[in-house]
């Protein structure tokens, strides 16, 4: 515990250091994608690490923080921060709608409505073109502003970005630690006997599925106030299944993992664009090869170098387990 | 035009892209039976029988009914191939991951054959030499339709045979009530959940070689036909093989009306929408078991 929060400070440390390094504002939209994309594995990570869940529509999750914003934005005119609020709000209730039926179910039967509700999110985002713009998308969105700044450019946007993934970090760190925290670690195990121990296990499920799309509709909300234009392309299957691949490399039982693999699964096909025609081969690969050899994922390499190195990761590891 | 004059034709090709979710659904059904792992690369098998076939014809001149063979049993060596190097390594894992490393394969696949055979659609020839559609009662059928109609009936019929009469399908059986029976009785059950992955495979490339002359063989057809499979799984009822074959007819109809009648931007929305609704009201689906409550 002490350790997390000791870590997160150093991250707060090195994002404030970073733009002293950064020559290229290219650089600066890389690291406001790892941000964003950062945010979304947070919350996949809660969802498939601590509940057992896997959510193969999170990017739709995404999408609809981004045209909520848009819509609240451009056609009503409301403030840029009242639509990211209700945005969430919706997607929550969503959230919830969908998961209440399914999540009830011994299964998975999550991961099905998940992207049943993904295809049909795309579909809307390209049909309602009155709303929604259509393929071609909408533009105009406003800016952020706070304390009369508006982060209108990478720079500015870089500290924004990144103020959310600390915050929301702190927040994770605090609820995995917290008795809900156990609570989800004991139904990851063995939902039956979690049950029997008094643990709502239904709502527990539910509730940390809808954090999770609260995170994806955050994130989905700074995306479009971020490029001030959306259209449904980023926000599909393969998406989805991108967010799943970073959770995997991560360790699904890591959060510190979980900003890995973010990191390293957004900013490597920026710098490898020979990879684009790959780009499906190597995901599939990514997610074969992980689950069969390091089904930790980075988080349970390092975790293993350190024991290896006898650096006292034994809280840690006892956690992961 | 009368809604009533369009309303055969409608129910003609909504039947026809039924029959093909029916036989993917069944190959969901199969190897969820075996191992309780829902496939996702499912819609895979479905576009390299399809792509194995359309690539065969356009390079080579050879009879049609050579081609298709030849397209099935690739794909079934294929998911013999993905369930020896992927699925049993890894046995003992838990679903999520097993589930995860089915995406990862049906990308993996989807991958492969974009690098080998190009982004483009390719066309394939119908079986039937004669093109012409058949007029009955005011509607035009092609000859692939009926294709498509008569070879999910027998693949249905082959397989019900199969389950009910040999040996490997009464064990294949016996592994979907109870696994660890099955295993005190002396059945193999690595070999029946390898058994099953051949199988789905088969019918799979069974149903990517039928609908390939009607919609044409590319290397992204398999995943939106692959989900809607699934969706057909779902309200038939994950697991069972009748409701597999319902659930698919059913989707494929209602499909199609849509189309017709409401939207056809929505067409795809459809049997997602009827999953969604399936999930909330009857879990278990039209013939499905009891669905296990937490």
């Amino acid at each position: 515990m002490k350790r997390d929060w000791m870590l997160l400070l150093l991250l707060a440390a090195a994002v404030l250091a970073l733009p002293n390094f950064i020559t290229s504002p290219y650089y600066f939209s890389v690291l406001i994608f790892v941000a964003i994309n950062g945010i979304v594995v947070l919350g996949l990570t809660l969802l498939m690490g601590y509940a057992g869940q896997i959510s193969l529509g999170h990017a739709g999750f995404f999408g609809l923080g981004a045209y909520f914003s848009m819509i609240f934005t451009v056609h009503l005119h409301l403030n840029p921060w009242l639509a990211m609020a209700l945005g969430l709000a919706a997607t929550v209730v969503i959230a919830f709608l969908l998961g209440m039926p399914t999540l009830r179910l011994h299964g998975h039967y999550l991961a099905m409505a998940t992207l049943g509700l993904g295809v049909v999110l795309q579909i809307i985002f390209k049909e309602e073109i009155a709303i929604t713009g259509g393929p071609s998308g909408t533009s105009g969105i406003p800016y952020l502003k706070a304390f009369g700044i508006e982060f209108s450019n990478d720079h500015k946007f870089y500290y924004l970005a990144w103020i959310f993934v600390l915050v929301l970090f702190g927040l994770s760190i605090n609820l995995i630690h917290s008795r809900i925290g156990r609570a989800l670690r004991a139904i990851s195990q063995n939902q039956t006997a979690a049950g029997s121990l008094g643990i709502p296990v239904d709502r527990l499920k539910l509730s940390v599925f809808a954090l999770s799309a609260g995170y994806a509709s955050l994130a989905g909300s700074l995306y479009a106030h971020y490029f001030t234009f959306i259209n449904p392309s980023p926000f599909g299957f393969m998406a989805s299944v991108k967010l799943v691949a970073m959770v995997v490399v991560g360790g699904s039982v890591s959060l510190w993992g979980a900003l890995l693999g973010a990191a390293l699964l957004t900013s490597l096909p920026e710098f490898l664009t020979v990879l684009q025609d790959y780009e499906m081969v190597v995901y599939g690969a990514i997610l074969i090869l992980v689950m069969m050899f390091a089904p930790r994922g980075l988080a349970g390499i390092i975790a293993k170098i350190f024991q290896y190195l006898g650096l006292g990761a034994k809280e840690e590891n006892a956690r992961a387990v | 035009m009368e809604w009533y004059n369009q309303l055969f034709q409608y129910l003609i090709s909504g039947i026809t892209t039924g029959a093909i979710y029916a036989l993917v659904a069944l190959g969901f059904a199969i190897i969820y039976n075996a191992t309780e792992i829902i496939n996702f690369a499912q819609g895979e098998f479905v576009m390299l029988g399809a792509m194995i076939a359309a690539a065969l014809l356009a390079m080579a001149p050879m009879p049609i009914w050579m081609a298709v063979s030849i397209a099935i049993v690739a794909a079934t060596m294929i998911g013999m191939i993905f369930e020896r190097l992927a699925i049993r390594p890894v046995k003992n894992a838990s679903h999520m991951n097993l589930i995860i490393i089915t995406i990862g394969g049906s990308i993996l696949i989807k991958g492969v054959a974009m690098l080998v055979w190009g982004k483009d659609a390719r066309p394939m020839p119908g079986f039937s030499s004669a093109q012409h559609p058949i007029k009955f009662f005011g509607a035009a059928i092609t000859p692939q339709s009926i294709w498509v109609m008569a070879g999910m009936a027998v693949a249905v019929v082959l397989l019900h045979f199969f389950y009910e009469y040999t040996i490997t399908g009464k064990a294949l059986r016996a592994c979907a009530y109870n696994r660890k029976a099955a295993r005190l009785c002396g059945i193999s059950v690595e070999r029946m959940v390898f058994f099953s992955f051949a199988l789905s495979a088969a019918i799979g490339g069974f149903a990517g070689v039928l609908v390939a002359p009607i919609t044409f063989a590319a290397y992204d057809v398999g995943t939106m036909l692959g989900l809607k499979g699934f969706c057909a799984a779902i309200l038939g009822g994950l697991g069972s093989n009748p409701g597999a074959v319902l659930g698919g007819l059913v989707i494929g109809t209602l499909e199609s009306l849509a189309a017709g009648y409401v939207s056809s931007g929505y067409k795809d929305a459809v049997a997602f929408i009827i999953m969604l609704a399936v999930l909330y009201f009857r879990p278990v689906g039209i013939l499905g078991k009891r669905a296990e409550k937490v």
